[in-house]
């Protein structure tokens, strides 16, 4: 019997594994793919300041880019600059980066097994007691204290265990993107952000630069759009210059939470983190740093669990109520931002595009800064009506 | 017969195994599998494929909502 059964070697579930392995239990991954780490469903941007709140220095071999500012691109081609006036963060090589956080879980301790699909969650008296899976082509069941479902935005192992993770699908982006090659970036250092119903309904475009010629060019919408979002970023290479010429690396996709997030995320010996809680940012889309986030708090209230004898979903609440404390509050209210942009028109960004500045932008992906906001939304009689949603006290 | 997925076109990223409100689908080996008995045929997992690797024809009245 293990102390820990993980599954999935995504963000989520290395670093569980890595933080329950330094406090000295014995702790499995299980993956399902062949390759830890791809193929990859990410822009693979990440800021310093959630690495160094995570304690992680990356190898050079997980780095591709230096980034110190952001575009942000209104459909009238104005933009806004957000710069953070020093580097700012990473864009990495998630193929390196996922596999260097399951070599360091394996350097604490833990045990990783790749190509090990979990089929079924084992349960007795209606708890989660353990797995059963398949390691190429050889089935096997082990037991375990506790479960943790890291198994991303498919999120099955919730579901069997009888947890209901399914999505709204109006909170999950549709996405799409290309690694390109054989571009044109003028400075590596940037990152672009293109927003506009016509080019990417209630979403954006984004240009991660991994070299000055090489790019993650990505999309996300919301699901019920009139094309999908390969036609939508497909016209958007065509028609934009340094890109159309591009040759294609790489094609990825995936469903991106943007919301949805979740007050309990635990049973009996069993909780879910990650995309499989709907564990992200939900303006930036970034979850690397969420996932990981939630694995070091999950894994001190697993610690004091098992110390104590007690791995029940009273006991393992602590998660869901800490969580909540030091993360959900605060993605709930980037939640009501990206709540208002989806209804912005074109013109509405133009004008947004005019009185914002790049610190409101910084503010509003930490969930910061809805006063400001308000104050502009005020100015247009249209836009006021969406200030109600912010929930601010004037 | 109501759903059809083509395997050429799709990415295996699991996106439609998340919104199908029915867990009607599974991203295995061998690609998206579909439950026939749990589909409503309620299109959500057509909307959201970013490359449109999925075809749901909508067949009986009662299952549109
Ligand atoms: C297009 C796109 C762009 C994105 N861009 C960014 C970005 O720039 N920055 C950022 O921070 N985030 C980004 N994200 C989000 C980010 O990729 C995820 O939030 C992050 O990977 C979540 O980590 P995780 O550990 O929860 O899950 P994942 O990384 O998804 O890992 C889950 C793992 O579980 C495995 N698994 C699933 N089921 C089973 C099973 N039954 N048995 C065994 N293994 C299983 C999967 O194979 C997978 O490896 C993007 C997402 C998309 C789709
Ligand atoms: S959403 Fe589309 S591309 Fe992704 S797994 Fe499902 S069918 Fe394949
Ligand atoms: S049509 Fe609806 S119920 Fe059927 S597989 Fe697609 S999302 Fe699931």
């Amino acid at each position: 019997m293990r102390d820990v059964i993980v599954v999935g070697a995504g963000p989520g579930g290395t670093a569980a594994a890595k933080y329950l392995a330094s406090k000295g239990y014995d702790v499995v991954i299980y993956e399902k793919r062949q390759e830890i780490g791809a193929p990859k469903r990410c822009g693979e941007g990440i800021s310093f300041g959630g690495l160094e709140r995570l304690g992680l220095e990356l190898p050079k071999n997980c780095v591709r880019q230096v980034i110190n500012s952001a575009l942000v691109y209104a459909p009238d081609n104005s933009h806004v600059e957000v710069s953070y006036g020093k580097d700012y963060g990473y864009v990495v090589e998630r193929k390196m980066f996922d596999k260097w956080l399951a070599e360091e879980a394996v350097r604490k301790g833990a045990k990783v097994k790749a190509k090990t699909y979990i089929k079924e969650v084992l349960k007795e008296d209606g708890k989660v007691v353990g797995v059963r899976g398949e390691h190429l082509g050889e089935e096997f069941e082990e037991k375990c204290k506790v479960l943790i479902a890291a198994d991303g935005i498919e999120s099955k192992i919730s579901r069997m265990a009888g947890l209901n993770t399914t999505a709204n699908p109006m909170l999950v982006d549709s996405g799409f993107q290309y690694e390109m090659t054989g571009i044109k970036i003028s400075d590596p250092k940037k990152i672009h952000l293109y927003f506009g119903n016509d080019i990417a309904p209630r979403g954006y475009i984004w240009i991660f630069p991994k070299g000055e010629d090489v790019a993650n060019v990505g999309i996300g919408i919301v699901g019920k759009s009139q094309k999908s979002a390969k036609e939508y970023l497909s016209e958007f290479v065509e028609k934009t210059e340094g890109l159309k010429d591009g040759s294609i690396l790489e094609v990825n996709s995936g469903g991106i939470p943007i919301g949805g997030l979740m007050n309990k995320m635990t049973l009996d010996n069993f909780l879910a983190i990650g995309d499989a809680a709907h564990q992200v940012n939900p303006i930036n889309g970034g979850g690397m740093y969420e996932a990981q986030f939630a694995a070091r708090i999950a894994a001190d209230v697993i610690d004091e669990g098992i110390q104590k004898g007690d791995t029940s979903e009273k006991q393992l609440d602590k998660y869901n109520k800490k969580w909540w404390e030091e993360r959900g509050n605060k993605l709930k209210k980037v939640e009501k931002i990206r709540e208002v942009s989806e209804k912005l028109s074109d013109e509405d960004f133009n004008f947004l595009a005019k009185e914002l500045k790049g610190d409101n932008l910084i503010d509003f992906s930490r969930g910061q800064g809805l006063k400001g906001l308000g104050k502009i939304l005020i100015k247009k009689p249209h836009l006021a009506k969406y200030v109600k949603g912010l929930h601010l006290e004037f | 017969m109501g759903w059809k997925w083509d395997k050429n076109k799709c990415l295996r990223c699991g996106g439609c195994v998340a919104v199908c409100p029915t867990q009607a689908l599974e991203l295995t080996e061998n690609g998206i599998e579909w439950d026939e008995s749990r589909c409503i045929h309620c299109g959500i997992c057509e909307e959201f494929c970013p490359v449109k690797a999925i075809k749901v024809k909508k067949e009986k009245k009662e299952d549109k909502k």
